[in-house]
């Protein structure tokens, strides 16, 4: 049972403010993914959770018991590491018995402890090896073990997966969720990589310039971001952007065309996936510029009053560059934000 | 004729080239033993055969100037002195320069460029001079023609050559093993023993050959602050004047052996410590 | 927190011990330098340099450094280069070049007394060849050139090794990827080593030279073992005045000229291979 909570913790180094008055609450058992940008703070603020870092002010609860002036050791976490920080001087047998043996356990129970967090990470026929002598995905399956043999609270891992390959990575990515869910361990989760996220997280924290911009479920963060950057960052292709100008009445004139939208003062900006457009008979007219066919889609890359838009469109259609055509939004997926505060309008 | 004459000249310049650089490799290599090898005859003849003349090229496999040596009054002593000091040299050097050494490559602290600066300036000081006036301190605190004392000396010398090769080799430890150690249940104390010495011991044990190979060689200081505990050195140089040459000449290779040893053994880290601490 | 102090903890017994062996004897040697009987004077300076033997041993020392340091510096570049492209048996063609770093200069200088000493084996070769027909005594006042000879052969055989170290790993930290650029471009061998070694090579060169320099005007041992008192230098002098004179206040003002001179070398190598900011590998 271990609840996170992170209470106005503020970082500066120097003159650089790398965290601004940062709140969370991540549940027992949840998995919490860090999402941002290099240099965002994430990295930083997993830091802070696990006694790497002091934070400038603020306080970081685990489990109800205030943690932020104790040692890593204390605080009943795990982590996983970047470049995994597999002992070099150690055997893997050794390695995933290290916290163990930190903690005094019998010979025989240690054994019993790493053969079996051996076997959930498939690792048990390497045990007598060195780090020297294994793969990269060997090495990140046996800081996994490792953290998981303490049996910890709290995992805590700094984008573990990124010194995979690509095959690798989705690979790892679907067993490591699978691993983390039948431990019933809480999970802080950094990366980078948006595919990650939405595949691996009950919620999802997006941060920017050292502050949390939403903290949501994946389909929530991807459906209805809070703000700009969260709808810019996340999706790939990006969403699109069109200024909007009020047309009275919660109507809204994008591009030469008349839309329903909030009841807000203007000017707004209208948003719409890529995805969520098909042609119709009227609707946004788009000149089609690049034209890549992706085989289970068309992305087609065009202008619409003057700007960069993209389209997902059927595979089947079939649309040549200097094409004009004319795409519909759904109605449902128009999303509007306030370009002055670059927040999400209701 | 012809044909021979066209076919070659692709090949002959490079055959030749690397003739030369063969040749230059090989002469270099002359250049540093042969040297040794003259020396090696003279201690492996008899004193005899050591003052006659012409010299033979070939060593004659007498002991007789290495028992001549072992017999003078006084060599083993400094010969024991000598290894005593460096010693407790290597050991205080790498005690006293190994924290700091962690400190450099660890820690972002006010005053690092300063203390780095520092350790750069001694050793761009002909640090030997110090000896002078250090006799007159150690006379008032009884450390005069003592072991320790001139150990002390030495350390100083050898001391930013291990402060800045431990620097290099913590450097090259990452800090996430150290993190990694915190977060499985180690105190800073025991993260450090567990998991940072095993990976550094044997560049630890290359500084402090380094540190002893310091002490072992310093003559100066050696000679200004001891006079009834010569070492080996201080010994030589003082009676370099008065002693036969077959001594002079066992002496020298009493002094080369150890050298030969120690620089095989910490050949590795030769080159990677001074990668790091030129930068 | 304790990690606050943790650093500063760590650096102080250095930092005790420099202060202690270091800074403390240097005001020591500076307050004896400059005091006499009837207080501060330059009197230990004007003494010193007035002795007949100070302009030999200033002219010995700088001489010898003179000539040692650029033959050295050139061997280590060879050797460095050399290394470099060498496959087979470059561990132990290091190894072997590398011997000298270990070797005291008092050794160094008994090992040359073994080739030019009167029974040495440069006369046993000499007259092996019959170019002379009984050993002459090379190490005299008649020969001072040969004495000089002797003395800097024996220098640039012991103290070549530390500048190739230098180098050596200077060299290890400059990427293939430019030589192979330059190859490409159709530079030469030699140009590769002018315009690519060379100025990279810049940290090394200035480190080694420093150290190398400073040992230079150091030398003493070697000088004391070959020439004895034939070719007095600065060091020796030093070693004189506080031994045979007991005059400890002069010998702090030789120690002191050594270190200026040191200085200004030292400065003067840093100012010459001075690498602008940002142009570093």
């Amino acid at each position: 049972m271990a609840e996170i909570e992170i209470r106005n913790v503020a970082k500066r180094f120097g003159d650089y403010q790398a965290l601004h008055d940062i709140n969370l609450t991540v549940a027992d058992q949840e998995f919490m993914v860090l999402l941002g940008a290099s240099g965002c703070g994430k990295t930083t603020l997993l830091r802070i959770i696990a006694g790497l870092e002091t934070a400038t002010e603020g306080e970081v609860w685990i489990g109800g018991k205030r943690v932020d002036h104790l040692a890593p050791k204390d605080r009943g976490i795990a982590m996983v590491f970047q470049n995994y920080a597999v002992f070099p001087h150690l055997t893997v047998f050794e390695n995933i018995g290290f916290g163990l043996r930190m903690q005094k356990l019998p010979n025989d129970e240690v054994k019993q402890r790493v053969e079996r967090t051996a076997t959930l990470m498939h690792i048990e026929q390497l045990l007598k090896r060195y780090s020297g002598e294994l793969s990269g995905g060997q090495r990140q399956r046996v800081a996994v073990a490792r953290a998981l043999a303490m049996e910890p609270d709290v995992i805590l891992m700094d984008e573990p997966l990124s010194n995979l390959d690509a095959l690798l990575r989705m690979e790892m990515r679907a067993e490591l969720k699978g691993v983390l869910a039948e431990s019933k361990t809480t999970a802080i989760y950094v990366t980078h990589d948006q595919v990650e996220a939405m595949s691996m997280a009950d919620r999802i924290s997006v941060m920017h310039q050292g502050k949390i911009v939403q903290a949501a479920s994946p389909i929530e963060v991807y459906r209805n971001p809070s703000a700009v950057f969260v709808a810019g960052f996340i999706g790939n292709p990006p969403m699109n952007f069109l200024s909007a100008t009020p047309a009275g009445d919660g109507k809204w004139q994008v591009a030469g065309n008349v839309i329903d939208g909030p009841h807000a003062k203007g000017p707004l900006q209208f948003a719409i996936r890529p995805e969520d457009m098909s042609p119709s008979e009227s609707g946004l007219t788009a000149t089609a510029k690049v034209v890549e066919p992706l085989g289970a889609h068309l992305l087609v890359t065009c202008e619409v009053d003057g700007k960069i838009f993209r389209a997902v469109l059927d595979s089947d259609l079939t649309v040549k560059t200097g094409d004009v055509l004319t795409l519909a939004p759904q109605a449902d997926r128009v999303r509007w934000f306030n370009p002055e505060t670059t927040l999400a309008v209701a | 004729m012809t044909t021979v004459a066209t076919d070659t000249p692709m090949t002959d310049p490079r055959k030749a080239g690397r003739y030369v650089y063969a040749a230059g490799v090989f002469l270099l290599c002359a250049w540093v033993i042969v040297p040794l090898y003259f020396l090696l005859i003279n201690t492996l003849s008899s004193p005899e055969a050591v003052n006659a003349f012409p010299k033979s090229f070939v060593p004659e496999f007498d002991l007789g100037s290495l028992t001549f040596f072992a017999g003078f009054a006084g060599m083993l002593t400094a010969l024991k002195n000598s290894i005593l000091v460096a010693v407790l040299t290597m050991i205080l050097s790498i005690a006293v320069g190994a924290p700091a050494g962690y400190a450099l490559s660890r820690f972002d602290f006010r005053g690092k460029e300063v203390f780095r600066m520092l350790i750069l300036l001694t050793r761009a000081f002909p640090l030997p001079l110090l000896a002078l006036p250090l006799a007159v301190m150690f006379i008032r605190t009884g450390l005069d023609d003592t072991i320790f004392g001139l150990a002390l000396v030495h350390t100083t010398l050898a001391m930013p050559f291990a402060v800045l090769i431990t620097f290099s080799l913590f450097s090259g430890i990452p800090l996430e093993l150290e993190e990694a150690a915190w977060t499985l249940g180690c105190t800073r104390l025991t993260a450090f023993t567990k998991v940072v010495l095993p990976l550094i011991l044997p560049g630890i044990t290359a500084s402090a050959i380094f540190a002893f190979v310091i002490s072992w060689n310093e003559v100066f200081a050696a000679a200004v602050l001891t006079i009834e505990n010569r070492t080996l050195t201080a010994f030589l140089l003082t009676n370099l004047d008065t002693s036969p040459l077959h001594l002079k000449f066992a002496g020298g290779f009493i002094l080369v052996v150890p050298a030969l040893i120690f620089i095989f053994a910490v050949r590795k880290y030769l080159f990677a410590m001074w990668g790091i601490a030129n930068r | 927190m304790e990690t606050r102090y943790l650093p500063y903890i760590l650096i102080l017994p250095v930092t005790l011990f420099l202060c202690l062996f270091f800074l403390y004897p240097f005001v020591l040697v500076a307050q004896q330098a400059f005091w006499t009987d009837s207080g501060w004077s330059m009197q230990n300076f004007r003494d010193v340099t007035g002795h007949w033997k100070f302009p030999i041993s200033l002219k010995n020392t700088l001489y010898l450094a003179a000539i040692v340091v650029p033959v050295q510096l050139v061997l280590a570049l060879l050797m460095a280069t050399m290394v470099r492209n060498m496959k087979k048996g470059r561990d132990l063609v290091l190894y072997v070049w590398t011997i000298p770093l270990g070797i005291s200069d008092l050794a160094a200088g008994i090992i040359w007394l073994a080739i030019f000493e009167q029974s040495g084996f440069l006369n046993s070769m000499l007259s092996g060849l019959g170019v002379v027909d009984k050993p002459i005594n090379l190490l005299t006042y008649q020969n001072p050139g040969i004495v000089f000879i002797a003395i800097a052969l024996a220098e640039i055989w012991r103290a070549t090794a530390i500048m190739l170290v230098i180098l050596v790993a200077g060299i290890g930290l400059i990427p293939k990827e430019y030589y192979e650029a330059a190859e490409v471009f159709g530079a030469s061998p030699w140009k590769r080593f002018t315009r690519i070694t060379l100025p990279l090579l810049r940290p090394s060169l200035s480190t080694a030279l420093v150290i190398r320099v400073i040992l230079a005007f150091e030398v003493f041992a070697v000088v004391q073992a070959i020439g004895g008192t034939l070719f007095p230098v600065l060091m020796s002098e030093t070693f004189n005045y506080q031994f045979e004179l007991l005059n400890s206040g002069a010998a702090a003002a030789v120690a002191l000229i050594i270190l200026a001179i040191s200085i200004a070398f030292t400065v003067l190598i840093l100012r010459l291979l001075r690498v602008p900011k940002g142009a570093t590998i």
